[in-house]
C-alpha cells in the first residue's frame, strides 16, 4: 500500500470560514461579511479548482463554533455562525468541473436517510465529484439544540468513562454510514427501465431494502434517490486516536490524521491499516492524509512574522490538533515528500488565511510540486473517485443476486 | 366601478412521482440528472415565475406489498438540488416540501436559512405532516407520531423554526476588522423553546437570512389543515383548480383569515394545475385526450382501480368490463405511501357508481379510470389558456396557479413561449421581476425578528 518515492501525492484543502487562524478574519483578504453568501464559497472553491485540488472539505456544525472543545464560549471577537456545508457544497457545484466537494455532516444528529439522499443528490449536481466528512459531536449543548439523547458529560478525556463515550458514538457513527452506503447501494445502476411494452418505469428486482437493524437504529430502505454516479460518493474522516482510525478503517476511503512527523505517520498509518485487516478490508485503497495548518510566503521570515501578528490579534498563539507549518512553498514541498515517507498517500491542507494561503497553495505550492513530479498536470477524471484512484464499486446488492 | 386586475402569480411543479408525469413519451427526459432541473428552472426564470416547487415523499410508494413500478420512482433530496439550482438562477423563488414528522426543528431551520442565503432570498418551505409508521420504517425514530397529533406537531415545529430564525435580527454581525469585534453580543441566536414537541435550547448558528424567514406554505385540506394555513401560511398548495370548487375554497380559506388578524393578501391561494396547448382549442382537446391515454395504461388502470376495491386485480383485464366483485373495506390498504387513496371513503358507493357510470357509456375499466380521473385543468390554444387562468383569478377561484407539466424537462416551455406572452400584454403579469426575494415576487412583507406574528400582522 506505501506509495513508490514519485507517486504523485493528493492534495486537499479544507474550507473553514475565513481560515483556521482565529484572528484570520483580521486580515484585510479575508472579506468576513461575506461569509454568508454564495459568492464567497464559490470564490475559494474556484481558486482551490486552479490549483488542480483533488477535493475541498467544508467545516460544519450543529451549533456556534466554540475555543472550548465541549462547551460553548461567549466570545464576541471571532466569527461565530455558519451555513449548513452539504448545501454551500451544492451552491458551488455547478460552478465548478472538475474539483471534489465534500461536506461535513455530523452524524450523532441526523437521519441517515437523509444524508444518504443529501450526498447522492450533490452527487448528481456535480457530476460525480461527492463525498461527505462525517463527523460526531459530544458536545452536551449540540444534544440540547435537539432534545432527542443527552450525551453524557465528558470530564477528563482519558478517563474510561469518556472513552466509552466516545466509542459509543464512533461506533454509532459507523452504522450511520454503513446505512448511508447501503442505500447508496439500495437501486442497482440499471434498475430505471422505461420499458414502454409492460408500462414499467423501474425493474423492482432492481430496488433493494437495506433492512438495516443495529443497536441505535434500524432503517427499511430502499433510498428514494437512485445510485448516485460515483456508485459510492467518497466517505472521509478525521481521526485522532484508536476509536476514530477503527472508523476509518471500517467505513472510510479516505482518513485525515495529525502526525507531527514521518515516525508518528508510519505508526498512525500501520495502526490504520491493521484495523483495516482486522475489519476485512485489506483489499480496499484507503487513503491516509496527513493534515496540516499552513502559513505561506515567500520568505520564512515573513511567513512566521504574519503568524506571530495573527497570533497576536487572537492574544495567544494558535494551537491545534494538527501540526502548523510557516514557511515557503519550497519548504512545506520539503515537509510533504518527507512525512509522506511514513506511509500517507496526501494531504489535507488547512490555510491558516483562506484568502491568502489558498491562492499561496494553488499558485506556489502546486507548481513546486509539479516540478518534483508529485502532482498532477491537469484533471485526469471526471469524478472524485477517479480523481483518488478508486474504482467504481460494484453494488453490494447486484453482486449477492448475480 | 370595476375593481383593479389581480396580478397573477405563476409558479412551476416539478413533474411528479404520480401518473400525470408522462415518462413514456419520446420527449420525456431525466428525472433525477441535474441538467432537468437546470432547464426546468431557467424556463420559468425565463418566463418571469414567482417560483419553482418541488414535491417529496420519503418512502417509495408501495401497492400490494411491491414498489410500485408504473411512474416514475425516484427523486433528489429537496434542499440539495434547491441549493444547485440557486446557481444557475438569480431571481426565481426556491419551494421545497419539507416533513414536519421525519426532521428537527434546529436541522430543518439551518437548512432553509442556508438556503436562503445562499439563493439571496428566494427559499419557501411547504410544510408537510405525515404519521405513517410506513414512512417511519426509514427513519431513526420511526413511525412515532399519532395521526392526530401531526398537526400539533407540525404548527409546533413551525413555531419553533420561527423562533430559531428570528434568534437572530440581522445586525449582530459587526465584522470589524479594526476593533476586533465579530459579533455585537456574546449570546447571538440563543433560543429557549419548551413545548409538548420540542423541548431545547442553546444557540442558533445561522445569522439571520435576507428573508428573515423563508415563505411558508401549506398543501393540507383538512379543516385542521385550512385553520393551519389561515394561521400560520404565507400561501397555500391547493387542490382546488376548477372555477366553482376554487371560488369556494378561496372564500372559505381567506374568511378564516381575520380570526389571526390578518388580511386577506397575506395568504395566497395556488391551485395545481395542469395544462395542454394546440395550435387550436379542437387541436389542443384532441392532444388532451392522447396525453391521458398516456397517462392511463391499462396496467395503470387496473391499478388505480385496485385503490377502491383494495384488492389484487391483476386478472383483469382493462380493455374489459369492471369487476362485478364489491371492494374489500379495510384499515389496512393495499396502497401505501400515497396521500390521494384516503379519498375514497366509502368504496362500496364509489365502485357501484363507478359500475353504473362504465354501463352507460360502454367504458372498459381504462376507459373509465381516464374518464374519472383528474383531467387537465387547461385545455386549449394559447389564448385560450391565458384567458381562462385571468378568468379564474379575476373570478377569485385562485390568486394564480402552481403549473405541473405532464414532460420532464421541457413540458413548460411551450407555456413559457406562447401563454406568458399574452397574460403580459394583458398586463396581468410581470413583463420582468421588480424585486430580487420571493417575498417580493409575492408581494409579501419582510418579516421583523422579535416581532411575533400577530404583532407583525397588526403592524402591517
Amino acid at each position: 500500500m506505501s506509495p513508490t518515492p514519485a507517486s504523485p501525492l493528493h492534495l486537499a484543502v479544507a474550507l473553514d470560514g475565513t481560515g483556521w487562524h482565529p484572528a484570520s478574519w483580521r486580515e484585510p483578504v479575508a472579506r468576513p461579511r461575506d461569509l454568508f453568501t454564495a459568492g464567497y464559497w464559490a470564490d475559494l472553491v474556484a481558486e482551490a479548482e486552479r490549483g488542480l485540488i483533488d477535493f475541498v472539505t467544508i467545516e460544519d456544525g450543529l451549533g456556534p463554533q466554540s475555543t472550548h472543545f465541549l462547551d460553548p464560549d461567549e466570545r464576541t471577537d471571532l466569527v461565530r455562525g455558519r451555513l449548513d456545508a452539504v448545501l454551500v457544497a451544492s451552491r458551488v457545484a455547478p460552478l465548478t468541473k472538475h474539483i471534489g466537494l465534500v461536506p461535513t455532516v455530523v452524524a450523532t444528529h441526523t437521519e441517515p436517510f437523509h444524508i444518504s439522499k443529501a450526498i447522492a443528490t450533490l452527487d448528481y449536481v456535480s457530476t460525480g465529484r461527492a463525498g461527505l466528512r462525517v463527523q460526531i459531536s459530544a458536545r452536551p449543548n449540540e444534544a440540547a439544540h435537539f432534545g432527542r439523547r443527552g450525551i453524557g458529560r465528558i470530564e477528563a478525556y482519558d478517563s474510561p468513562a469518556a472513552q466509552d463515550i466516545l466509542a459509543e458514538l464512533f461506533d454509532e457513527a459507523a452504522d450511520h454510514v454503513e446505512v448511508v452506503r447501503r442505500l447508496w447501494d439500495s437501486w442497482e445502476d440499471d434498475a430505471e427501465i422505461r420499458d414502454t411494452a409492460t408500462g414499467r418505469f423501474v425493474d423492482r428486482d432492481k430496488l433493494h431494502y437495506i433492512d438495516f437493524e443495529g443497536r441505535h437504529f434500524s432503517v427499511k430502505g430502499p433510498s428514494i434517490t437512485p445510485r448516485p454516479p460515483q456508485g459510492q460518493p467518497l466517505v472521509t474522516a478525521l481521526a485522532h486516536q484508536t476509536a476514530p482510525y477503527r472508523l476509518v478503517a471500517r467505513q472510510a476511503d479516505v482518513g485525515y490524521v495529525t502526525p507531527h512527523d514521518a515516525e508518528q505517520a508510519r505508526a498512525i498509518v500501520a495502526e490504520i491499516r491493521a484495523e483495516q485487516r482486522a475489519a476485512g478490508r485489506a483489499g480496499d485503497t484507503v487513503h491516509i492524509f496527513g493534515d496540516l495548518v499552513v502559513f505561506l510566503d515567500d520568505s520564512p521570515a515573513e511567513a512566521q512574522a504574519r503568524r506571530e501578528r495573527l497570533d497576536a490579534l487572537a492574544g495567544e498563539p494558535y494551537t491545534g490538533d494538527a501540526r502548523i507549518f510557516a514557511g515557503t512553498a519550497v519548504q512545506l514541498a520539503d515537509l510533504l515528500e518527507e512525512l509522506a515517507t511514513g506511509g500517507l498517500t496526501g494531504f489535507r491542507l488547512r490555510p491558516a488565511i483562506a484568502g491568502h494561503d489558498l491562492p499561496r497553495i494553488s499558485r506556489d505550492l502546486v507548481p513546486e510540486l509539479q516540478r518534483r513530479g508529485r502532482f498532477r498536470e491537469a484533471y485526469e477524471s471526471g469524478t472524485l473517485r477517479g480523481l483518488l484512484g478508486l474504482a467504481r464499486p460494484a453494488n453490494r446488492y447486484a453482486a449477492a443476486t448475480a | 366601478m370595476s375593481k383593479p386586475l389581480k396580478q397573477i402569480h405563476l409558479a412551476a411543479h416539478f413533474p411528479g412521482v404520480n401518473n400525470t408525469t408522462v415518462w413514456s413519451d419520446p420527449a420525456a427526459g431525466s428525472h433525477i440528472e441535474f441538467s432537468s432541473f437546470a432547464h426546468f428552472a431557467r424556463t420559468a426564470e425565463r418566463a418571469k415565475f414567482d417560483f419553482l416547487f418541488l414535491a417529496e415523499g420519503l418512502r417509495l410508494r408501495e401497492q400490494g406489498g411491491r414498489i410500485y413500478d408504473l411512474d416514475v420512482v425516484g427523486r433528489p433530496d429537496t434542499f440539495t438540488v434547491l441549493a444547485a439550482l440557486a446557481a444557475v438562477t438569480d431571481r426565481l423563488g426556491l419551494t421545497g416540501t419539507i416533513n414536519s414528522t421525519f426532521n428537527e426543528p434546529y436541522e430543518v431551520a439551518r437548512q432553509f436559512a442556508s438556503l436562503d442565503h445562499l439563493s439571496g432570498g428566494r427559499s419557501a418551505w411547504n410544510v408537510v405532516t405525515s404519521w405513517d409508521a410506513f414512512t417511519g420504517e426509514n427513519f431513526r425514530r420511526g413511525g412515532f407520531l399519532p395521526q392526530e397529533e401531526r398537526y400539533s406537531r407540525a404548527k409546533e415545529f413551525l413555531a419553533t423554526a420561527h423562533e430559531l430564525f428570528d434568534s437572530w435580527r440581522g445586525d449582530e454581525i459587526l465584522a470589524d476588522q479594526a476593533t476586533g469585534t465579530f459579533l455585537r453580543e456574546a449570546r447571538a441566536g440563543a433560543f429557549v423553546h419548551r413545548g409538548q414537541h420540542f423541548d431545547i435550547h442553546g444557540r442558533f448558528n445561522v445569522p439571520r437570512s435576507p428573508q428573515g424567514r423563508p415563505v411558508i406554505f401549506q398543501a393540507g385540506d383538512s379543516d385542521e389543515g385550512r385553520e393551519f394555513a389561515a394561521s400560520d401560511a404565507d400561501a397555500i398548495f391547493s387542490r382546488y383548480s376548477t372555477l366553482k370548487e376554487g371560488q369556494a375554497f378561496y372564500t372559505d380559506v381567506k374568511s378564516r383569515l381575520a380570526k389571526y388578524g390578518r388580511r386577506p393578501d397575506q395568504l395566497l391561494i395556488l391551485p395545481a394545475a395542469t395544462f395542454v396547448l394546440g395550435d387550436t382549442d379542437q387541436e389542443a382537446a384532441e392532444l388532451a385526450r392522447e396525453v391521458r391515454r398516456q397517462q392511463v395504461s391499462g396496467a395503470t388502470a387496473i391499478k388505480h382501480l385496485e385503490f377502491v376495491w383494495n384488492r389484487d386485480l391483476s386478472a383483469y383485464d382493462p380493455e374489459g368490463p369492471l369487476p362485478d366483485v364489491d371492494p374489500v373495506v379495510s384499515e389496512e390498504h393495499i396502497s401505501r405511501g400515497r396521500a390521494q387513496v384516503r379519498m375514497y371513503r366509502d368504496p362500496i358507493a364509489i365502485a357501484r357508481e363507478w359500475r353504473q357510470l362504465a354501463e352507460a357509456n360502454k367504458w372498459s375499466i381504462r376507459d373509465l379510470v381516464i374518464n374519472t380521473g383528474n383531467r387537465q385543468t387547461f385545455v386549449g390554444s394559447p389564448a385560450t389558456v391565458a384567458r381562462t387562468i385571468d378568468e379564474f383569478v379575476q373570478a377569485d377561484a385562485s390568486d394564480g396557479f402552481i403549473l405541473v407539466p405532464h414532460i420532464t424537462p421541457g413540458g413548460l416551455d411551450p407555456f413559457a413561449d406562447k401563454v406568458v406572452p399574452l397574460l403580459q400584454e394583458q398586463g396581468v403579469f410581470r413583463a420582468d421581476y421588480a424585486g430580487t426575494t420571493l417575498r417580493d415576487h409575492l408581494g409579501l412583507a419582510h418579516p421583523d425578528a422579535g416581532t411575533t406574528a400577530a404583532s407583525e400582522r397588526a403592524a402591517s
